[in-house]
């Protein structure tokens, strides 16, 4: 889900880094008011599993791979706008380091996978939770929040690079960035997130919360609200 | 406590990253949708878009694909410098985030 330099035009990277912008000033702006300092080495853990997860490829068959983000998990134990500035950190050193992801795409894929996921995921463990905190719902809240905030994010990367073959094509009709319609891209970034690694994201919301929940429940963001 | 059992487990799954390429290649699958190299793609349509071209090798990672080794190297190898590249990401990742919280974290006893 990391796009390349190449795949999307000028048009779209460059409005893409301003929406991007936005929310990093934001999530910035709320850390300043709300991070203590007790909360730092949850927040520094949380990138780095959302780095190491990133690094397990599932094959999907058809002969591609995808893999878990870790940002639901990040937006509900810490809020959605800390996810924000967690995961972008990943983003961003993924693409500088190890060139996965391009330098122009940093503002879609933090868009993508820090921004589209945390909230949509987010707002569905909240949407599903209420105000419960049975084990039972709580489990299919975070594994819920992780399926489709997963799937959002695979979608927005879908249409992102669907829509660049009408946006820039050359003279003789070829496209000049990512060369697959909408027809194409959103089933194929679909179908293999929906069957294999939303799941996995799913699950591995759901195993950490269950396990946050019973040794740290204090710790988790969503539950603040609360007291 | 919950702290160090925590910093554990993250350890426990940056020595299992290999997994992450072993089961893909044993599998036979090559690589994620829509990220293909230019080689790839231009394999898979016959032309490589002109626009793509321009900005496909507008930077060069220093550890590119996260391997510090050829391609050509055996599995073990890969592993380890899979392994490797893991930890060197996740340092960076940490210290850069760290350094973010705590210029950002209010002041508490």
């Amino acid at each position: 889900m990391h796009i390349p330099d190449g795949y999307l035009s000028p048009q779209t990277y460059i409005p893409m880094f301003v929406v991007t912008g936005t929310f990093w000033t934001a999530a910035l702006r709320k850390l300043k008011k709300r991070l203590s300092v007790k909360e730092i080495p949850y927040l520094t853990m949380a990138s780095v599993f959302s780095f190491l997860i990133m690094m397990f490829n599932i094959p999907i068959p058809g002969g591609t791979t995808g893999h878990a983000v870790g940002a639901a998990i990040v937006a509900v134990l810490l809020g959605p706008w800390t996810a924000v500035v967690a995961v972008s950190v990943v983003l961003i050193v993924q693409a500088l380091v190890f060139g996965d992801g391009g330098i122009t795409a940093i503002g879609a894929n933090c868009f993508n996978m820090a921004v589209v996921m945390p909230f949509v995921s987010y707002w569905v463990f909240e949407l599903i939770r209420g105000k419960s905190t049975k084990v039972a719902r709580l489990s299919a809240s975070a594994f819920l929040s992780g399926y489709v905030g997963l799937l959002a994010s695979a979608m927005a990367a879908a249409v992102e690079l669907g829509i660049q073959p009408l946006i820039a094509a050359a003279p003789d009709g070829k496209p000049l960035y990512a060369p697959y319609p909408l027809s194409i891209t959103i089933p194929a970034m679909a179908i293999g997130h929906m069957f294999l690694v939303c799941i996995v994201e799913g699950m591995v919301t759901m195993l950490l919360l269950r396990y946050f929940y019973k040794h740290q429940p204090k710790l988790i963001y969503s539950f603040k609200e609360d007291y | 406590m919950i702290q160090k059992k925590l910093w554990i487990g993250l350890a426990v799954m940056a020595l299992m990253v290999p997994l992450g390429i072993i089961i893909p290649e044993k599998l036979g699958a090559a690589g994620a949708w829509g990220e293909w190299s230019s080689e790839t793609l231009r394999l898979m349509l016959d032309y490589l878009p002109e626009g793509l071209q321009r900005y496909t090798d507008l930077w060069k990672a220093p550890i590119g694909d996260y391997s510090v080794v050829p391609d050509s190297a055996n599995l073990f190898i890969k592993s380890l410098s899979y392994i490797m590249s893991g930890l060197i990401g996740a340092a960076i990742v940490g210290l850069g985030i760290f350094i973010i919280s705590k210029s950002a974290a209010r002041r508490e006893k």
